[in-house]
């Protein structure tokens, strides 16, 4: 006797449903929480190193939009130009990366950051001081082994069971009174 | 004396003539109550079902307007009303602006009937259930006046669907109400609530099945839920409705699930009676326990189609009620009155067995066929 030709199938679909009602909400609330992002992502942000670069703008050259300005002059020790001025509009750039895989001194690596919006347009234009890696913009692993080699393994996309003190996504079950979801 | 027949004799005193006006004050007041009581329970419906299917889910649902956002429903039905009142150019304008009235108005003239305490009733009338019974058809008509005069092809489909759906339905609720009636002696909801010393849902569980399930088709939730069926025909009979006029059918949806949770409460789980807590207290947990199936019932089943709903309410459900109301008949004759838990063992085992028998008509070939 099958029991799936007797209405068991609905019992058990009906079950499979009371028991999501005691799980954790997958939904991650985005500006409150966020994923743990893998720290080799081709994030949407570039970071310049200063003393690498030779300002022998490949970069500018190899950019499809023609979105970095670059200017040099005269010649600064080990036969390189000084870099007076290096601006990236990262309001027309679309992160290609091709200015990270043209650069022969490995001065430019693609960013971690995915959060980038500004109020004002001539804030997304950014000048080598911004450009340079500060503790929330470090370069990922993308198309630059060396710095991907120093970084720590992760594991990606668990939720883990870990608190966010802990650094971890906090998704246990929460019940319905809590303050869940307020506001920060 | 009551105090409705002191304020008659007091305005008999004062105003001599008038003394009928004693008995238009409570009935403004009952229907002020009745209005209040159902928009407030639509509100609260509309978010418990938001936050549940969402929990279903593995989802949060609306938790950011107000604590746990429990002011979202407002915020929607603020953002609802606000809206345009699109009315299309070939509609038949007078019909098109009273069907979302004639949907809504039979769900408040439903509550006059279902008692909140042993006594506390707006009307006893003596055929109660079938007061509801046939109230609960009207707001068909409103549907279908909806669709027809929209002029639009996709209601006018869903408008049959639910004609046929309706017509289909109301046997085997009306046949699982008659093994109620007979268990209680009465049609009245008051003398069916005063019966329940044991709740009607062990009483008889077939019964209490085939109702649950008429009602789901009843009230147009899912799986029945063919006459919005979002995925075939756009929204149904209120594609060509906006505004005010929506959030009529919207709150007419609701409402009947409400006053169908609350036929279902008083017929099948003993209405208000309930030990410590208040009277309407529990009226209202029972209400909430069968709008938490509905919930989780509409979580899980997918939407049936057009032949297979008509199948089951003539082929799967009106035959098990008419055995079932047998059923109930013979044992009430020949059974002994005092024992009651004999007839709900028998109706227990009765139940499986039918069940079984007439689950293996639907399925694939007669189940004949391997899958």
């Amino acid at each position: 006797m099958k029991f799936e030709r007797y209405g068991i199938g609905i019992a058990k679909g009906m079950a499979l449903t009371l028991k999501h009602l005691f799980r954790d909400p997958i939904t991650v609330q985005y500006p409150e929480e966020k994923l743990v992002v893998s720290k080799r992502i081709r994030g949407n942000e570039l970071v310049w190193f200063i003393d690498k670069c030779t300002g022998c703008a490949t970069c500018a050259r190899s950019c499809p939009q023609g979105n970095i300005e670059i200017v040099t002059h005269g010649s600064g020790e080990d036969n390189r130009y000084i870099v007076d001025k290096f601006e990236i509009d990262t309001g027309r750039c679309m992160f290609c990366g091709l200015c990270v895989e043209s650069c022969p001194y490995e001065a430019l690596a693609m960013g971690r950051s995915y959060e980038r919006s500004q109020y004002n347009r001539n804030q997304l234009v950014l000048s080598k001081f911004d450009l340079m890696p500060s503790d929330n913009r470090q370069p990922s692993g993308y198309y630059r082994p060396e710095i991907e080699a120093t970084l720590p393994r992760q594991s990606l996309l668990i939720f883990g069971k870990k608190s966010k003190k802990e650094g971890g996504q906090g998704t246990k079950f929460i019940p319905i009174s809590t303050n869940r979801g307020r506001g920060v | 004396m009551t105090l409705l027949e002191q304020f008659h004799i007091w305005l008999k005193a004062i105003w001599p003539g008038f003394e009928w006006a004693a008995y238009l004050v409570p009935a403004l007041v009952g229907i002020i109550i009745i209005i209040a009581f159902i928009l407030i329970m639509v509100i609260v419906f509309i978010y418990i079902e938001r936050r549940l299917l969402a929990r279903f889910q593995i989802r949060l649902g609306p938790n950011r307007f107000g604590p746990e956002g429990i002011f979202q429903p407002i915020a929607t039905a603020l953002k609802v009303l606000l809206k345009e009142d699109v009315v299309p150019d070939r509609a038949d304008k007078v019909i098109h602006f009273i069907a979302p009235l004639i949907v809504f108005i039979p769900i408040m003239l439903i509550f006059a009937v279902i008692p909140i305490h042993e006594g506390a009733i707006f009307t006893d009338l003596n055929v109660g259930i079938v007061y509801v019974v046939a109230i609960s058809s009207i707001s068909t008509v409103g549907i279908f006046m909806a669709a027809w005069a929209s002029n639009n092809k996709y209601a006018l489909i869903a408008a049959m669907r639910t004609i046929g759906q309706m017509i289909s339905y109301e046997f085997p609720i009306v046949l699982s109400i008659l093994g109620v009636v007979l268990l209680a002696g009465s049609l009245s909801l008051n003398q069916i609530v005063a019966a329940q010393d044991i709740p009607f849902f062990l009483m008889q569980p077939l019964g209490f099945a085939i109702f649950f399930i008429g009602a789901l088709a009843e009230m147009n939730r899912c799986p029945f839920d063919l006459l919005e069926a979002d995925s075939e025909i756009v929204a149904g009979y209120h594609t060509e409705y906006s505004g005010m006029k929506f959030a009529m059918f919207y709150l007419g949806e609701y409402g009947h699930t409400v006053v169908h949770s609350a036929i279902i409460a008083t017929i099948f789980l003993s209405g208000w009676r309930g030990p410590v807590l208040p009277p309407i207290i529990w009226l209202l947990i029972k209400m909430i326990i069968v709008f938490f199936v509905i919930v989780w019932i509409r979580s899980t089943i997918p939407r049936l189609r057009v032949d297979q709903l008509m199948s089951f309410a003539w082929k799967g459900l009106l035959p098990m009620a008419i055995i079932n109301l047998f059923l109930v008949a013979v044992e009430k004759l020949w059974l002994p009155a005092g024992m009651p838990w004999l007839m709900i063992v028998i109706n227990f085992i009765f139940a499986g067995i039918l069940i079984l028998l007439w689950s293996r008509l639907f399925t694939l070939g007669g189940g004949k066929v391997e899958v």
